[in-house]
């Protein structure tokens, strides 16, 4: 039998054993950029390691990681261990991967095929062990990644970010549609809200079926304390954060 | 040992397509982009095929060389001939796209070029005994 390189590609035979001790795989997803969704993703798997959750945090945003931005993180000094594949250090608790430990800071323009090509090298060779959580913060918009995270992590339930704006509300209800038609179930978590939810998010929740995690009120001190766990956690955004990441762990619990 | 990672995959395929019986011959490409080690991605097939019982008569492996094209001017190039640093070639054995933060075309400097031959682990063949 002679191999085709994409389709018969001897690491989609490995991807399953990777994520076999793996309970719940969480992409973080959103469709419009800018609505706060890679700091949710590390907040959130922040929070679920401090309930005493074993969980690991992937940043597949190929061409634009910036999770260990958020984790203080130096990427040019840390390096995962190499352990019959690879093994993503510790921060905070979380086991956490990125390209970004090889490509550094610098750019790293890639075509669709490319980003697919790197989901399956990472997914391939990530050692996560035994998780509860696996917390994935993906680009937005429905292209490569989103599409991979779908079709690769198997009976996962993605959370969707959004901020009320109406203009992120006409792009969510697009997302929201693809997770519920190819997925089933998920979350939406409201980000930059007020201290209700709204009734334009919440009703895009009920419309496709995904459960309302809460809103994440808007926090400007968020910035100054990127890269520093300690200050992250001291903030009010990082306390909404956490009731989203105890809704979301008592759903998944029964 | 991340070879060992890929050597897993290659075995997991080899007991999906040919349902765990015996082998006459795999043929294996190793691209010089990604640059495995090649006694140690053996060793680990040898240890993983002899842990799931399987029998692999002949094991052949095909060396690739990695070839660049640039989409911008279509100036193709050879791995061979740029100056990658020892760390930046450890860096693109983990993930091989990585190529692309630290090198552009040699003729009109895009870093929008595509490896067109030679990336990484592939299986070729796999013959049932």
């Amino acid at each position: 039998m002679m191999g085709v390189w994409f389709e018969d590609d001897p690491r989609l035979a490995v991807i399953g054993k990777r994520l076999s001790k793996v309970r719940h795989v969480i992409p973080v997803m959103s469709s419009k950029g800018g609505v706060g969704k890679t700091l949710i993703s590390c907040m959130l798997a922040l929070a679920l390691s401090d309930s005493g959750f074993k969980v690991g945090l992937l940043d597949l945003d190929v061409t634009n990681p910036t999770a260990h931005v958020v984790l203080g993180v130096s990427v040019g000094s840390t390096l995962p261990e190499e352990e019959k594949g690879v093994v993503p250090p510790e921060v905070g608790g979380v086991k956490f991967m990125s390209v970004a430990y090889y490509s550094g800071e610098n750019p790293l323009p890639l075509r669709g095929w490319e980003v697919e090509n790197v989901v399956r090298e990472v997914l391939a060779v990530t050692i996560w062990g035994e998780l509860d959580y696996l917390i994935v913060d993906t680009p937005p918009g429905i292209r490569d990644e989103a599409l991979d995270v779908i079709k690769y992590f198997r009976g996962c339930r993605p959370a969707i970010v959004t901020t009320p704006s109406p203009l992120t509300l006409v792009s969510v209800r697009r997302l929201a549609r693809v997770v519920s038609e190819s997925v089933g179930c998920g979350y939406l978590i409201e980000n930059m809200g007020g201290s209700k939810p709204s009734e334009r998010v919440s009703s895009i929740a009920r419309e496709f079926g995904l459960k309302y995690l809460g809103t994440v009120r808007f926090d400007g001190s968020v910035d100054s304390a990127v890269g520093d766990l300690g200050r992250l956690k001291a903030t009010g955004m990082y306390a909404d954060v956490r009731g989203v990441a105890e809704r979301l762990a008592e759903d998944l619990s029964g | 040992m991340h070879e060992w990672a890929l050597a897993e995959a290659v075995v997991e395929y080899v007991r999906r397509v040919a349902g765990g019986g015996a082998i006459a011959k795999l043929t294996l490409g190793l691209g010089e982009l990604q640059a495995i080690d090649e006694e140690v991605f053996k060793f680990a097939l040898r240890e993983l095929f002899k842990e799931y019982g399987i029998e692999v008569r002949e094991l052949r492996i095909e060396h690739e060389e990695c070839l660049l094209k640039c989409r911008a001017c279509g100036h193709v190039w050879r791995l061979k001939d740029a100056n990658l640093e020892e760390d930046v070639r450890e860096a693109i054995h983990f993930v091989p796209e990585v190529i692309h933060s630290y090198l552009r075309c040699p003729k009109c400097g895009s870093r929008d070029f595509e490896v067109i031959g030679g990336r990484g682990v592939s299986v070729k063949e796999v013959v049932k005994a």
